[in-house]
């Protein structure tokens, strides 16, 4: 049956490539990279990628010689302090982003529930990123400010004894491990390689975090999710 | 004699390995699987202890069951129908020991790195730089490798099972090398060198080829290969597969955007991967049921060949999860099941459903043709088949039933228009199906238990007649 037969057209491109690896592997090739081309590229240049960014109070614009500390609440999206980047590290390693999202979706509900929605702006500073896929546990994004340190604190240790049907492990090595300054500036020195603008005095003054509980780490990292930018009644943040 | 004759002309002894490494695996990666379900129902087997959190031993289960598992049958089908296709030998039987030794040495290195919490923390690339520069070195070895054997075979055309497990492998190669960058800080720590947005759409475009390409086109290269041959009838439609090919090629690589519907990402991103997502619904039907009509006229085998019968049951979940994807990538659709377990569900009944039960299949074949030696217990078989079966639907109806609840219980509202549920009632509400996940997913595992008891069963008994050895040396008239 010509239907099913392989060679039925010996000269088509198709036979061609059945007769060739490496033209079939060139072909594939081609063929795979067509989708990243069109839908990844773009999103490094396309001012639509970051609608916000010019928005006054978006991005927290550092004039010279100021220090991670000049920055005030609202003025907008800014690097991680060292102990707040200590605990997002902690973050990362405990595998936080896999039940908590920090992205929140602009649906009436969402607003109610955890704040305005996301900005593309409000983790430009974040390598990698940590939207998150699942809810296991609510979303992160805002909740900066939304709870007391001794709550977080008393939640990491022992979540049920806070909200009883929580089914988060309990983290009491946090409050055992410190965290290393030395180790921190590193890790400052590598993320300003791939474009966050920490200074040479942000990134000494990261020794001074030594010896601080992993705890407080983790809580500085959550007590300023989100809070970073002020939002304005009537200001559209995206089109 | 005709098995005596392949022993001869082909190389099998690293394809035996990874043939039984993945009965190991998958027993190994779904007690994980299973221990963390478990975890979700009761939070005391948490047990206080960093290397046991659910944070850090999830990765460990998806890496286990993705790359350990999933690798080692992609490694053996892959190594063991290119030489049969091909009717050559392979290219080089030390580098597919490279293959093999490196491939477990990552497996190890993840089993190790994972627990204490070493990672990078993007979802299905978690393990950290020197273990993804030793991935990238043999994942390139096991392609060159197939490539070559491809390029010194004694057939005219290339078979299509070949086709895709090549695909497979440069898109693979592609997206590890982009998605994985980043900038070591220390010896097992490093930040990807994106951010944000950038960050976000080049992690879901591995993410979703992860899916699309490992646990798709690779598995679709062993289906084109297991299914006629256990069928013992030609592939129904070359055209069709044809079709199949390249439009899975080109189509599956649009689809990681659906992950990001309505988040921080510009519009169009999210609405074309729901575009193409529902247009590879054609393709993807299109090669079940090219898989499926292979079995024309000859439905009745079903009825006493088990190992067809995990072939053919796993094409009916790859329709069914290739049909419920794009569901879920519709926007209105998206925006009540992502966040939500219904993902889950839907990640399962493709992986238990389509990729567990196609690769438990074409090892089942592989085993008695490997060592010479019937397979153990047929009766082991069939028990295996049905609690694969029910394991998996009770799994997957447990995770559609919370999933669409949490979905409706956190946009609910009362009759004076405040949230109608706090977050907490719904995890509370979610008990009995975490617990219900967990018994589906201990079902899945017994099965898997099973399936290396009688696989192991089955090499003993060929080590102590000797098979293999009497394979290699039997006289053959060919």
């Amino acid at each position: 049956m010509a239907f099913n037969d392989p060679q039925a057209n010996e000269t088509g491109m198709q036979s061609k490539a059945e007769k060739n690896v490496w033209l079939l592997a060139f072909l594939t090739f081609l063929v795979v990279s067509v989708a990243g081309i069109v839908e990844i590229v773009p999103l490094f240049y396309l001012d639509s990628a970051m609608p916000a960014k010019n928005i006054p109070g978006v991005v927290w614009k550092r004039a010279a010689g100021q220090s991670l500390d000049d920055w005030k609440e609202g003025d907008g999206v800014r690097p991680l302090k060292p102990l707040e980047l200590a605990g997002r590290d902690i973050y990362q390693r405990e595998g936080c982003y896999l039940c908590h999202s920090q992205m929140i979706r602009p649906f009436r509900d969402e607003k109610e529930r955890y704040g305005h929605y996301s900005l593309a702006s409000e983790s430009m500073y974040d390598h990698p990123f940590q939207w998150g896929s699942k809810r296991t546990g609510p979303d992160l994004a805002r909740v900066g400010g939304k709870y007391s340190n001794e709550w977080h604190k008393q939640h990491l240790k022992a979540p049920r004894s806070v909200v009883p049907e929580s089914v988060m492990p309990n983290y009491p090595w946090l409050f055992e491990n410190t965290v290393d300054g030395e180790t921190l500036k590193s890790h400052m020195r590598g993320l300003r390689t791939v474009g966050v603008p920490y200074t040479d005095a942000d990134i000494e003054s990261a020794a001074k975090v030594t010896g601080r509980y992993e705890i407080d780490a983790v809580v500085a990292y959550l007590q300023v999710l989100g809070t970073m930018v002020k939002f304005q009644e009537g200001v559209e943040y995206r089109e | 004699m005709e098995e005596a004759a392949a022993e001869q002309k082909y190389n099998f002894d690293v394809v035996r390995w990874f043939a039984v490494m993945t009965a190991v695996y998958l027993v190994v990666g779904a007690s994980v699987g299973v221990y963390i379900a478990s975890e979700l129902a009761w939070p005391v087997l948490n047990l206080d202890s960093p290397y046991l959190s659910f944070g850090r031993l999830r990765p460990l289960h998806t890496n286990a069951v993705i790359f350990a598992f999933g690798g080692s049958i992609l490694m053996a089908s892959a190594f063991y129908t290119v030489q049969r296709t091909c009717g050559v030998k392979l290219w080089s039987n030390k580098l597919a020991w490279f293959t093999f030794i490196g491939w477990n040495l990552i497996i190890v290195a993840a089993v190790i790195t994972l627990p204490l919490g070493l990672t990078q923390s993007k979802e299905y690339a978690e393990l950290e730089w020197p273990i993804d520069l030793a991935i990238a070195v043999v994942w390139l070895t096991y392609m060159f490798n197939f490539m070559m054997t491809i390029a010194n075979r004694k057939t005219k055309h290339i078979y299509v099972s070949n086709w895709f497990f090549m695909g497979m492998m440069i898109m693979i190669t592609i997206l590890h090398v982009v998605n994985s960058a980043a900038i070591p800080v220390g010896a097992f720590k490093s930040y990807s060198v994106y951010s944000g947005v950038q960050d976000a759409m080049i992690q879901w475009w591995w993410g979703h080829n992860a899916v699309g390409f490992y646990l798709t086109a690779g598995f679709l290269g062993i289906m084109y290969y297991f299914v006629p041959k256990q069928a013992n009838r030609p592939v129904f439609s070359y055209r069709l597969s044809v079709i199949h090919f390249w439009a899975l090629m080109f189509g599956y690589v649009w689809l990681g955007a659906h992950h990001l519907q309505y988040t921080a990402l510009p519009d169009w991103t999210g609405s074309l991967g729901a575009a193409v997502s529902i247009a590879m619904i054609i393709p993807s039907w299109g090669g079940a049921v090219n898989g499926m009509m292979t079995l024309s006229g000859a439905w009745d085998k079903l009825r006493n060949d088990y190992i067809l019968r995990f072939l053919i049951l796993s094409l009916a979940f790859y329709a069914m999860s290739t049909f419920e994807g794009p569901i879920m990538s519709i926007k209105t659709v998206n925006a009540l099941s992502h966040y939500t377990d219904w993902t889950i569900g839907h990640v399962h009944s493709g992986a238990l459903g389509w990729v567990a039960m196609v690769g438990i299949g074409a090892l089942y074949h592989m085993i008695p043709k490997l060592f010479h030696t019937p397979i153990y217990s047929q009766k082991l078989i069939n028990m295996h088949f049905w609690t694969a079966t029910v394991g998996t639907v009770i799994y997957i109806v447990a995770m559609w039933v919370s999933g669409i609840m949490q979905g409706l219980m956190w946009r609910a509202y009362d009759d004076y228009g405040t949230l109608a549920y706090t977050f907490a009632e719904s995890v509370e509400a979610m008990h009995p199906y975490y617990v219900m996940r967990a018994i589906g997913g201990g079902i899945f595992l017994l099965g898997a238990v099973i399936m290396l008891y009688n696989i192991i069963m089955t090499v003993l008994k060929a080590k102590s007649e000797g098979s293999v050895k009497a394979a290699q040396t039997a006289a053959v008239t060919a």
